[in-house]
This record gives C-alpha cells, structure tokens and sequence, in this order.
C-alpha cells in the first residue's frame, strides 16, 4: 500500500479507490489493470467500456426481474434506461453499484463488470464500490442536515481530506445551485424547494468525485422548469462522468443521452444502441411499438 | 320518476336511535372527562395536605425548600427536602448512564442490523424486561447485584445508591429502547438508500443518518425514561436504603457507594412510620408528592418541547 501510494503521489484515495476489494491488496492482475484503464479513460477512445453485464440475471424471491442482461456502458456519455414500468430498468440501476444488496430477497446470477471486475466476486465490499459509483434517487432525499453537511457527507464517510469548503462549493457551483444557496449554507436541506433539492442531493453525489453517476428517474417527482434544469446538468455532468440513467420519459431520454438501452416486460433487454438509431429506426418491431406508444 | 321518489322516506323512523346515539357520546366523554377529573382531584389534594404540612409547627416553606437536614421522627422533626432531591438525582443521573448508551445502542440494532428472525426474539425479551413487576428489580438489587458491586471489589454498604441506580437504569432500558427504535424505524428509508449510495457502512449510517434524523423521538424516550427513574419507588426503598443523607459535594463518589433516600423512598418511611395522620411526619408525605410531581411534569413538558422543536418534516 506505501509503495502504491508512493508511485501515485497525486492521487488522494488511491489507496482505496483503485480496487474494489476489503484488503488492498495490488497484487490481482485484474484489480491492476483496472487501475491503468481508470486513469488512461478520460483519453482514450469513445468505445472504452466501463460497466459492462454479462448474462446477468435477478430474481426477488421466485420472480425474475432481469433476464440474461448483455450491456457495455460507455464511458463519459449519458446512457438512458428506458422501458414500460416493472420492466427491471431500476433493478439493472441498482445491480451497478450493489443496492440490491441491501433487498433480503434479491438474488443475482451472472457477471457485472465495472472496470473489469465483476462487483459481485466475493472479495469486491460494495462500500467501496459505492464511493466510485455516485446515485441520485426518484425522490430528492437530502439528509435532514445543512445543505453545507449534505455535500459534505460523502467527504466525510470516505474519509477524504482537503478543503472542504472549496469541494462542497464546486460541487454546488456543478449542480447549478450554488448561486441560490450560497448565502444560506447553514440552513437544512429540507427547506429547499423539491428541485433545489434534488440538485442538492446530485451535489451530494458528485462531491466526492465519483467515476460514475447513476440517476434513478431523478426528474420524476419535479415540474418541468426544473425538470429541463436537471437535463441540463446531465449533460454537462456526462462531460466528467458516465451517466447511467433511468427514466420513464422517452423525450427526455431522446433529449439527453447518447445511448439507450430499452427494456421490456420480464427484464429482458430488448434493444441497446446509439439513441438516435433507437429513436429512428430500432431494429425490433417491439420496440418500435414501445416508442410510438402502441404500448407500455 | 315521481312515483320512485314516493318511495324514499328520509324522516326519522325512530328516535330510539338518536337517544342511543347521544348515550353512547355522553359516556365516551364521560371517561374521557374521568382522567381530566382524576388528575384535578389529585392535584388538589396534594396542594391542600402540602399546604397543611407547611403550616404544621415544625414545618415551613423556606425549610422545606433550602434546608439539606431531613429528619422525619413521629413526633415531628427537621424538614429539609434537599437530602431526598439529591439523593433523586443521583439515582436518576446514574440510571441514565446505564440506559441511554444501553438503550440507544439496542435500538439502533434491533432498527437497523437485526434480521426479521432476531427481531422477532429480541423484540418479545425486552417487553418481558419491561413487564417485570419492579419489587423484583428491587429484590435482584439487595439480594444479588450489591452482593456482586462487593465481590467485584467495590466497597458499597448494605444499602447504597450505586446498585440501586444500575438496577433502576436496567429497569429503564426497555424504555429507551422501544420508543428510540419506533422513532427510529420511522425514518424514511429513502435516507438511508442515500448513506449507502454515499459509500457509507452500516454503522455510518445509522449513527449519521438514522440517529439525527430520529433525534427528536430520541430525546423524548430519555425524558419519558427518566421521569419513570424519578418516580421509581420499590427498587430505591428496597436497595438504596431508607436513611437520608445529605449529598456529599466534597467526595460525590462516596454517595454512590453508601445508602440514601430517594424522595419516593421518603414518602414510603412517612406513610408507614408511626406518625399519626395530621403530624409532620405524616404531611410531609404531601409536600414531598407535589415536588416530584412538579419535577415529572416539568419534564414532560420538556419532552413534548423537544419533540416539536427537533422534529423534521419529510416529504
């Protein structure tokens, strides 16, 4: 661990954040690649994968909910979940960063890789995981603290060290509320209006630098203003970030990503390719009908 | 059409049902109104037998309240609550050592680590905690936890206040426990989806996400918990003694290790010494009951202040 943090001086949780697993150890050939990929991605081509599922299947109890899943999600672009409700669009969300853990009756099969390593391998603690993988939920949910000590939870579970007063101001100045919040950082996040909130909450999110962002329909509980404001961060995030999100809006999956994935009923991924192939000209009758509206 | 609406006939068929219907309100209220009654009748008869004892030779307001000598004899003796306040205060002081870590940190995993199968055993065990008649926590305290405090080396008399205030924490603990994980398991679990996509443990979650979100229902429990050590009275008189003793300021250790007598303890001595009804003695029982009266109300009243002040509104 000394001599890894010595060879990468610069790089502040390194330590943790460049493998997933309980012990530190380097010595797993695939944990080290992973470490050369993580930091050559922001130059390297568009196609570079970042989580990608192999066969992957979920079951809550005896119902599956994700059927033999095959996805390569690319890396810094802005990649929409789409699909009728029920259709596993969350559950595949939650899979990336292991939040179906903390469901007793979900049960995995198959591979999820994030940077090559499959998240579900026994040595990956998914706390770590987490802290490479940001999420902002449906509903805004900041914590009933300051909106100062919103943006600096993440800081402070992972244990980062810097200033933090410049940290939560960029991240805020990135969510595009620092301007409204500037003057009342001491005031708790609850006090703020349902958008102002959930732009908190992505903050939150992206504060401690996450190499991903997950976003589970973060518009959905919104009006439209700050609906179209959420969508304008989304894409000036998918500049730093890899942006998966869900969302029940086929325009605004059309408006803001690059790629979509659609799901249908059952789980099955029916259809991944470049958004405007999706939109234009999908290669399934099923999901063409999905998209006029002939069903779902 | 018009012949249909003959058929409709809105009037009363009966006042029978409106009679029963006002007899049914007029006893609802009637035990609704019997607890605000009792309550009255209570107060008012701990302030008139108070006022009396004030009044009696031996007793007055200002010795009552600044003196530190209690001495309740038969045939009169010296009034000075601030023996029994203390010798209160040190018992309710220590029995929230023991339970507000005890009792916080039980609910914390019964709210937030425990599988369904471990709540459904240890849920059930503290409920049989809190149903314990408390003559036995009293009896356990003499006969088997000073005994225990001495083997261990701590030099307690007979009758002290240290396991009697343990044993009382113990008695408490259900309390904390089962209002702190209510107020607990009512957090949205929203928030704490939003810890553990932070990257946060377990235990960082629940200490700082769960804890401060609940805070307010958190606090009531103590207040609530501490207003039953106030008034506890079978496990002080059995273990903590009967003899009043002024609180040592110079060496607060040693009142824990030697006996004492909680206020509740005092009016226990007064009612079933020989003093005769109307004697100080006697009285002093009153004076005594309105004071720890005015102290639990003063913390419920405190509790309800909490609640509303530290209560988030979610969603």
């Amino acid at each position: 661990m000394t001599q890894d943090s010595m060879t990468n001086p610069d790089s502040r949780t390194d330590s943790q954040s460049t493998d997933l697993e309980r012990s530190n150890q380097t010595s797993d050939p695939l944990v080290d690649s992973s470490i050369d990929t993580g930091q050559s991605g922001g130059s390297g081509g568009e196609t570079r994968t970042v989580i990608e599922s192999r066969d992957l299947d979920v079951f809550y109890d005896e119902t599956q909910a994700l059927q033999s899943v095959d996805i390569e999600i690319p890396a810094e672009k802005v990649t929409a979940i789409i699909g009728p409700s029920g259709c596993g669009k969350s559950t595949f969300l939650r899979c990336i960063n292991r939040m179906n853990d903390l469901v007793d009756a979900a049960r995995i099969e198959g591979a999820l890789n994030f940077e090559g390593k499959n998240v579900y391998d026994d040595d990956v603690d998914p706390v770590v995981l987490r802290r490479k993988i940001g999420m902002v939920f449906q509903s805004p949910n900041p914590f009933p603290k300051s909106i100062y000590d919103n943006v600096a939870y993440g800081l402070n579970v992972q244990g980062i060290e810097g200033d933090y007063d410049a940290i939560v101001e960029k991240a805020l100045r990135r969510a595009a509320l620092w301007d409204e919040v500037k003057d009342q950082l001491d005031s708790s996040g609850l006090d703020l209006s349902g958008g102002q909130q959930q732009r908190l909450c992505i903050a939150r999110a992206i504060a401690p630098d996450p190499d991903v962002l997950l976003m589970d329909e973060p518009a959905s509980a919104l009006d439209p203003v700050a609906t179209s404001k959420i969508e304008d961060l989304i894409e000036e995030l998918s500049e730093e970030y890899t942006v998966v999100i869900v969302t029940h809006n086929m325009q605004q999956a059309a408006r803001i990503s690059d790629k979509t994935a659609v799901f249908l009923t059952g789980g099955e991924l029916a259809e991944f390719d470049n958004t405007d192939k999706i939109f234009e000209n999908p290669e399934s009758q099923r999901v063409e009908d999905y998209i006029t509206g002939k069903f779902g | 059409m018009s012949e249909r609406s003959i058929d409709v006939d809105l009037t009363r068929s009966s006042s029978g049902r409106v009679v029963k219907e006002r007899i049914y309100k007029w006893l609802l209220f009637a035990c609704a109104a019997l607890t605000v009654f009792v309550t009255a009748a209570i107060i008012y008869t701990l302030a008139t037998d108070a006022i009396a004892f004030f009044m009696t030779e031996d007793a007055s307001v200002t010795g009552f309240f600044t003196g530190t000598e209690w001495i309740a004899r038969s045939d009169g003796g010296t009034f000075g609550v601030w023996p029994l306040v203390t010798a209160t205060l040190t018992i309710t002081f220590v029995s929230a050592l023991v339970a507000v870590p005890t009792g916080v940190a039980a609910a914390v995993y019964l709210s937030e680590y425990a599988s369904d199968r471990m709540r459904s055993i240890l849920k059930p065990s503290l409920e049989i905690l809190a149903g314990i008649p408390t003559v036995v926590y009293g009896y356990l305290a003499l006969v088997y936890l000073t005994p225990a405090l001495q083997w261990i080396g701590i030099p307690v008399s007979t009758f002290n206040l240290l396991s009697a205030s343990v044993m009382v924490g113990i008695m408490i603990i259900p309390m904390v426990s089962s209002l702190s994980e209510d107020a607990m398991s009512s957090v949205p679990d929203s928030l704490r989806q939003a810890g553990y996509g932070m990257g946060a443990t377990k235990y960082e979650v629940s200490t700082g996400v769960v804890i401060p979100a609940a805070i307010s229902g958190i606090f009531s429990s103590f207040i609530l918990a501490l207003s039953r050590a106030i008034g506890e009275t079978m496990i002080v008189v059995m273990a903590a003694g009967l003899r009043p003793r002024m609180f040592n300021f110079t060496n607060p250790l040693d009142n824990l290790l030697s006996s004492g007598q909680p206020m509740t303890a005092g009016m226990v001595s007064a009612v079933t010494s020989d003093a005769t009804g109307g004697s100080a003695t006697y009285l002093s029982m009153f004076a005594l009951g309105l004071t720890l009266f005015v102290i639990t109300f003063v913390m419920n009243l405190a509790s309800d202040y909490v609640a509303s002040r530290y209560q988030e509104e979610y969603q």
